[in-house]
């Protein structure tokens, strides 16, 4: 039988029906849905000159929301980074009351729509708001400030950067922490000098992923960003500004360079996964 | 293992720490929304959510839905079975170019729809000449839905196809059991939970979406809008109490989304 089995492999690769219409209907779709559209950028693209795009993409107004992205989605990121941590060890390692409902509050900001985060958020903030009155009497403005905007994308990336440690976490050996700990070594050292090692390519991972999708997100920054000019514009916001004065080829310019720019760090994260799984099987 | 009195006051910092963070940043916002839905009372809710534009704008987001995810399972079922049962060149490719949407911010997914449907774009002759209509209408909304979830089914049934191999399904091919009967009666008990589990993260982030729909839909109200298009046109006319009103049935739905996740997550473990 098993003889039998592997002829028919070797001749048809595989004995189980469906390869044709499967993949048919899979390749179909992908292309319909997502490769044709996609490749609208491109074919945009090729009636401008280079030096037309260059134009579009060094704009001025451009320029400066390139950093207000950059810097916000960063700082975000790095904000998530540490709370990331914080949080995953706190769920994986302590048994504590409540433990399941924070676990589920992570995941709010995958089901809460966009723009109800950002209308909330944007509320909450400013200076009548619960929160955002608290910093006013300091004179601290949040909502319609580059604040705000990190404020929001640190409410997106949360949960990328919490499940993308928890996993390791888990699946963690705690004999070295013991070993460590037998050893005399205190656990701040341990922390720092056995675990923060392994789960360190999680964590660049998550911070990676938070990162990019902050740049992209619109839904729920739009409201709380303000749209000031050179000020607290995103770079999302301007392809929609673009589109509503019907600049077209200005608004694809922006686009290619964010899909390029998303593309990158993506592929930056898989690399450090790949070797996240290189370890795991080693 | 050695416990001292530092390692619980650790403990309890860390707990703290992280509590505190959740409830700032996650628990209050939700809170914001339910409080300020009711500020002006029951009846000022109430209107809010009667409101022809508001039921208008439920009918055309659940529309959406449900076609994104008819869609979207149709094709998560039959990518998973192609990227799993089989093996071929490219396969790694096809899984990469998937998962495209997930990379791509909003504001592009419905961008790429004016340029192929638009006043501009390349298919826009042909539509005129039919008298079809899809951006700055109801198909480019279920359209930028469809795209900006695309992954999520095939994204999770792969991992899970491929983690519990092909054994059964290559002795009933064998048996002379044809596609349709291995998939009833072998893949999918096997595959329903995290079946399920995918269809409710495509559910939330279907019922949700916001820059791309905003992008293709022309803010018609009554025809082009969809909930969240009309939380923001309620919110930017400084009519709060009842954007947030509007805003609060979303809320449910998201609560309710969570719940059953967490509730089916435990078996999606279990199917692994």
């Amino acid at each position: 039988m098993a003889s039998l089995i592997n002829r028919v492999k070797s001749k048809n690769n595989n004995i189980i029906p469906g390869f044709g219409l499967s993949m048919g209907i899979t390749i179909s779709m992908l292309s319909l849905i997502v490769l044709i559209p996609l490749a609208s950028v491109l074919i945009t693209m090729g009636g401008m000159t280079f030096h037309e795009f260059w134009a579009n993409v060094t704009d001025k107004m451009l320029v400066s929301a390139y950093k207000v992205s950059l810097t916000c989605a960063f700082t975000a990121a790095v904000i998530n980074g540490v709370f990331g941590v914080i949080l995953a060890w706190i769920l994986t390692r302590y048994d504590f009351p409540g433990r399941r409902v924070l676990d589920g509050f992570i995941e709010l900001p995958f089901a809460l729509p966009t723009a109800v985060a950002g209308i909330a958020l944007t509320t909450l903030y400013s200076d009548t708001g619960w929160i955002g009155s608290i910093f006013a009497k300091v004179g601290l403005q949040i909502s319609y400030t580059t604040i705000g905007i990190t404020i929001a994308m640190v409410f997106i990336g949360i949960p990328f950067v919490v499940r993308s440690i928890q996993p390791v976490l888990e699946k963690l050996d705690r004999q070295c922490e013991d070993a460590a700990m037998i050893l005399g070594a205190s656990r701040t050292r341990i922390f720092f000098k056995v675990i923060f090692p392994e789960i360190f390519p999680a964590a660049l991972s998550g911070f990676g992923l938070a990162f990019a999708r902050s740049i992209g997100e619109y839904g729920s920054v739009v409201f709380i960003a303000g749209n000031i000019p050179y000020k607290t514009q995103i770079v999302p916001l301007l392809i929609m500004g673009k589109l509503e004065q019907f600049n077209y080829a200005a608004a694809t310019s922006i686009a290619l360079v964010m899909i390029v720019f998303a593309f990158v760090v993506l592929f930056a994260i898989n690399i450090i996964q790949s070797q996240i799984s290189k370890r795991a099987q080693g | 293992m050695v416990q001292d009195k530092g390692n619980k006051i650790a403990k309890y910092i860390l707990i703290g720490l992280g509590a505190l963070f959740i409830i700032v940043m996650l628990v209050i916002p939700l809170v914001t929304v339910l409080s300020y839905s009711l500020r002006e009372g029951w009846k000022v809710f109430y209107d809010a959510i009667s409101d022809p534009y508001a039921i208008d704008a439920l009918k055309l987001t659940l529309l959406a839905t449900v076609v994104t995810l008819i869609v979207n399972t149709f094709f998560g079922i039959f990518a998973s079975w192609g990227l799993t049962k089989f093996k071929f060149k490219g396969k790694q490719i096809i899984t990469t170019l998937i998962d495209i949407p997930f990379s791509i911010s909003p504001v592009i997914a419905g961008l790429v729809f004016i340029l192929v449907f638009g006043r501009i774009g390349w298919a826009s002759p042909f539509l005129s000449a039919h008298h079809l209509k899809i951006v700055f209408a109801v198909p480019g909304i279920i359209l930028a839905t469809i795209f900006v979830t695309f992954p999520f089914v095939s994204r999770e049934l792969i991992p899970l196809m491929q983690s519990q191999g092909n054994e059964e399904e290559e002795a009933a091919a064998l048996m002379g059991a044809s596609w349709l009967r291995i998939y009833r009666k072998i893949t999918l008990p096997h595959i329903k939970w995290g079946l399920l589990y995918g269809v409710i993260l495509c559910t939330a982030r279907a019922m949700g979406e916001f820059g791309a729909v905003s992008v293709v839909s022309g803010h018609l109200r009554g025809k082009t809008n969809t909930l969240p298009l009309h939380v923001e046109i309620l919110f930017n006319e400084f009519h709060l109490t009842a954007a947030f009103a509007v805003s609060s049935i979303l809320v449910v739905m998201a609560i309710i989304i969570l719940v059953l996740r967490n509730i089916v997550e435990v078996r999606v473990k279990k199917e692994e």
